[in-house]
């Protein structure tokens, strides 16, 4: 007697639809699931036994066989409990299982339980055709965003049964309506004073999509401006927002950043964290790391030269691919990490550098040189920008001076962005950061006066090809945000006020 | 690289040093170890922390660079900070330096100069009375000081802690009847106490090179060729306004002074924009009147010698 139900697995962002299949036969009661199963899912046999039992229903005491096909594809988790159960179930009854998905983890007393990944999971199944899906009630909000499948909650074994034999009718849950709330943890830009060049900065690190280093002592700001910088972000659109949302569910931290939230992330990690925390990675089926998490948002790496050198070197691929691949003895999954890079660094080892009183830096110009390279020179090719951020004196803090708030900053920016789109339509470019050196003459049309200031640059600090395609990517930057067609003089030169030390 | 050993009385040996001897016995120095060629003595000493600030360094340079540039021979002690900064400035001048150490002359410290010392033994000199490998001890420097102070007509102060050896350095020349000179410091900064009491005590406050006229009788031969400037000339004409920007730069000179000045404050001062400052500044310093340093500080360009 062989029953089907439907599943899912998760690789990477991907979901991987899995039909279980129940044979009960004749024979020595015993129970036994195959298909390239991890440990977790081993241990349904437990929780499905003892859940089926406790719902009411018989376990029957003979041979029974689960496959989760197809049987190459690695799986992970407790999610497969309830397609299993009701799979068994559905030997001995009459059920309509057919176009119907199920994911959830079963509890001893026949309750269901909440996973993680249950929204890329039903994005899979509703591309693959499947109609219907029966969520652990915790997780139907999320799998509902999908659009195309219909989607049941259930508490417990029993209800989803009952739903399925067609004896309990359970209405489907409602999508939620995307946007609302504010990001928490973010800053308006009008609660910082005064750091006019590095909020100048920001702007245009956010019209253009372009990383950008901060260098200033401690307590000057740089924390509070990067989180004011997640709000200068433009909304994400709807499938954007599925996707940031799909990859902190695959985490299980939704809690973090609600799935309807169309805002950019914003993530801080510390420099503390493992390098599958900050790249992707874990035992197991790679899970997707902070740059993923930060996906189509904001980096934030405070004190970056704090940062174990390995992982710095870890972040190049996905500050230059736009992903990261993550590679496991049983599978490589990629994820998305298309983020802005904002980095933060004391100058020198005691922070004081550039300071004219209290305690002024007396680092040797060395130890300066030496700590200041600690960030490779791939990732300062990576990096457009660079601004200081100086402590400010009382008089600065509290001159009467009126700061922009975020919201008109990001009309700017939005505005910015936009020019880029259209322009980038053509070439597959959509924002100012992403423009390759060979593309960037073309879309910069420098005026004379530009082209001017440029040789003259060069010939001045020696600049290498990749400092003047910094240069030119910001000076673009700068052009859009201003309405202008072409890059002219005045944008060369700030983008050059902008562009550090390069090495 | 050929080292010679010089002994009272004996070719070569700098007359200067006697003075020791005269102070007191104790004091005599016995012989010194010499590498290169040993310039024109007494010269001028340039003295100060080791842990410099970014603008004591640059003052050092300058001064090395001033004194270097009209033939007066800088002697200082090879330290880090503004030590190796008045030897460079010197050299960069086509100017004669001597240093004093206070380890043998076959030993490489401070590790880091070592393309310093090369220079040095080209195109200047190195002096010490330590033999060949003996280690850069503790107490070594305060009595090096002493040779220091001997070897010069004027000792210059930079940025001097209150418990620093500069300062040891000029109580050396103070009892040897040198004259002392001290560079005024920023009395916000920490660390720079020193050298300011050294002012307070009645040491001569040094603000250009004309502050030593009448101890260097052949200052009167005029600035050498390839310097370039006027030594007297007031800054305001040096920097001159970059071409081109006209009334507003010719106003950020004026705001921004001898000194390095945040960029936040001239933003203040002429009422610019964050970008408008960016573009004007950005202009200026690709004209090379001014230019930027780390922790977003604005410093005009003085002279030749300045630009990067």
């Amino acid at each position: 007697m062989v029953a089907t139900a439907i599943s899912c697995a998760v690789q990477g962002l991907a979901g991987v639809p899995v039909t279980v299949e129940v044979d009960v036969a004749n024979g020595l009661p015993s129970f036994t699931i195959v298909g390239l199963t991890d440990r977790a899912i081993q241990e349904a046999r437990e929780r499905v036994r003892a859940a089926v039992r406790n719902a009411g229903f018989e376990f029957p005491a003979r041979r029974v066989t689960v496959n989760l096909a197809p049987a190459e594809v690695p799986k992970e988790g407790s999610g497969f409990d309830l397609a299993i159960a009701l799979a068994l179930l559905r030997t001995e009854r009459e059920m309509r299982l057919d176009d119907v998905a199920c994911i959830g983890e079963l509890a001893l007393d026949g309750g269901v339980r909440g996973v993680a990944g249950v929204l890329p999971m039903a994005r899979r199944l509703a591309a693959s055709g499947v109609r219907r899906l029966i969520v652990p009630a915790e997780n139907a909000s999320e799998a509902a965003l999908v659009e195309g499948i219909s989607v049941v909650g259930v508490e417990s074994l029993a209800v989803a049964a009952a739903h399925l034999e067609g004896r309990l009718h359970l209405e489907p849950v409602a999508a939620p309506p995307l946007g609302g709330g504010p990001v928490p943890g973010a800053l308006d830009l009008a609660t910082v004073r005064g750091q006019a060049l590095a909020k100048r900065a920001l702007e245009i690190a956010a019209a253009g999509r372009h990383n950008l280093l901060m260098l200033g002592p401690p307590g000057a700001g740089k924390t509070m401006l990067a989180r004011a910088f997640a709000g200068l972000l433009p909304d994400l659109g709807p499938d954007d927002a599925l996707e940031v949302a799909a990859l902190y569910s695959l985490r299980g931290r939704l809690a973090d950043r609600p799935p309807t939230s169309l805002r950019p992330p914003f993530r801080s990690p510390h420099h503390s964290v493992s390098r599958a925390g900050l790249i992707g990675g874990g035992a197991g089926i790679a899970q997707p790391g902070e740059v993923s998490l930060a996906h189509r948002g904001v980096l934030f790496l405070d004190e970056i030269c704090e940062f174990p050198r390995s992982h710095l070197e870890a972040l190049r691929q996905p500050l230059e691919e736009r992903r990261v691949a993550v590679a496991r003895v049983r599978a490589t999954v990629v994820f998305p990490a298309e983020f802005v890079l904002i980095a933060a660094a004391n100058p020198c080892p005691c922070g004081h550098l550039g300071e004219l009183s209290g305690p002024v830096c007396r680092c040797p110009e060395d130890a300066i040189t030496r700590y200041q390279s600690r960030l490779s020179g791939p990732m300062r090719d990576r990096i457009d920008m660079m601004v200081e951020v100086p402590r400010l004196g009382g008089e600065a803090l509290l001159s009467g001076s009126v700061e922009e708030p975020t919201a008109l900053v990001r009309g700017r920016v939005a505005a910015a962005q936009a020019r880029q789109s259209e322009r980038g339509a053509a070439i597959g470019v959509t924002a100012n950061a992403l423009l390759r050196g060979d593309q960037l003459l073309d879309v910069c049309r420098l005026d004379p006066g530009a082209r001017d200031a440029l040789t003259a640059a060069g010939e001045r600090w020696q600049l290498s090809a990749r400092a003047y395609h910094r240069v030119l990517r910001v000076g673009r930057t700068i052009a859009d945000l201003a309405g202008e067609e072409r890059v002219g003089r005045d944008a060369v030169i700030e983008a050059f006020q902008l562009r550090g030390q390069a090495p | 690289m050929s080292r010679r050993l010089l002994v009272p009385g004996g070719a070569g040996w700098p007359a200067p040093l006697d003075d020791l001897d005269e102070l007191h016995p104790s004091l005599r120095v016995a012989s010194v170890w010499v590498e290169g060629e040993l310039p024109e003595l007494p010269g001028v000493a340039v003295v100060g922390a080791r842990r410099a600030t970014p603008v004591g360094r640059e003052v050092a340079r300058r001064i090395g660079a001033e004194l270097g540039g009209r033939g007066v021979t800088v002697v200082s002690g090879f330290a880090e900070g503004i030590d190796a900064a008045a030897h460079r400035g010197c050299l960069a001048a086509g100017g004669r330096t001597l240093a004093v150490l206070g380890c043998g002359l076959a030993v490489p410290y401070p590790r880091a100069h070592q393309g310093l010392r090369t220079e040095l033994s080209l195109r200047g000199a190195l002096m010490t009375e330590y033999t060949a490998w003996d280690s850069p001890l503790r107490w070594h420097f305060p009595h090096r000081n002493r040779i220091i102070a001997a070897l010069a007509r004027a000792v210059i102060v930079v940025e001097a802690g209150v418990s620093s050896g500069a300062l040891s350095t000029a109580r050396w020349a103070a009892d040897l009847g040198r004259e002392v000179l001290a560079v005024p410091a920023s009395i916000l900064a920490d660390g720079n106490a020193g050298s300011n009491r050294l002012l307070r005590d009645g040491a001569r406050p040094y603000l250009d090179v004309s502050d030593l006229a009448d101890l260097l009788p052949p200052l009167d031969a005029g600035p050498t060729p390839g310097d370039g400037r006027e030594p007297s000339e007031p800054p305001r004409r040096r920097g001159g306004a970059a071409p081109g920007q006209g009334a507003l730069g010719a106003r950020l000179l004026d705001v921004i002074g001898a000194e390095a000045v945040p960029r936040e404050l001239v933003a203040h001062a002429l009422g610019l924009g964050a970008r408008d400052l960016a573009v004007l500044v950005g202009e200026m310093e690709l004209g090379g009147s001014v230019r930027t340093l780390p922790g977003g500080l604005v410093q005009r360009v003085h002279g030749p010698a300045g630009t990067r």
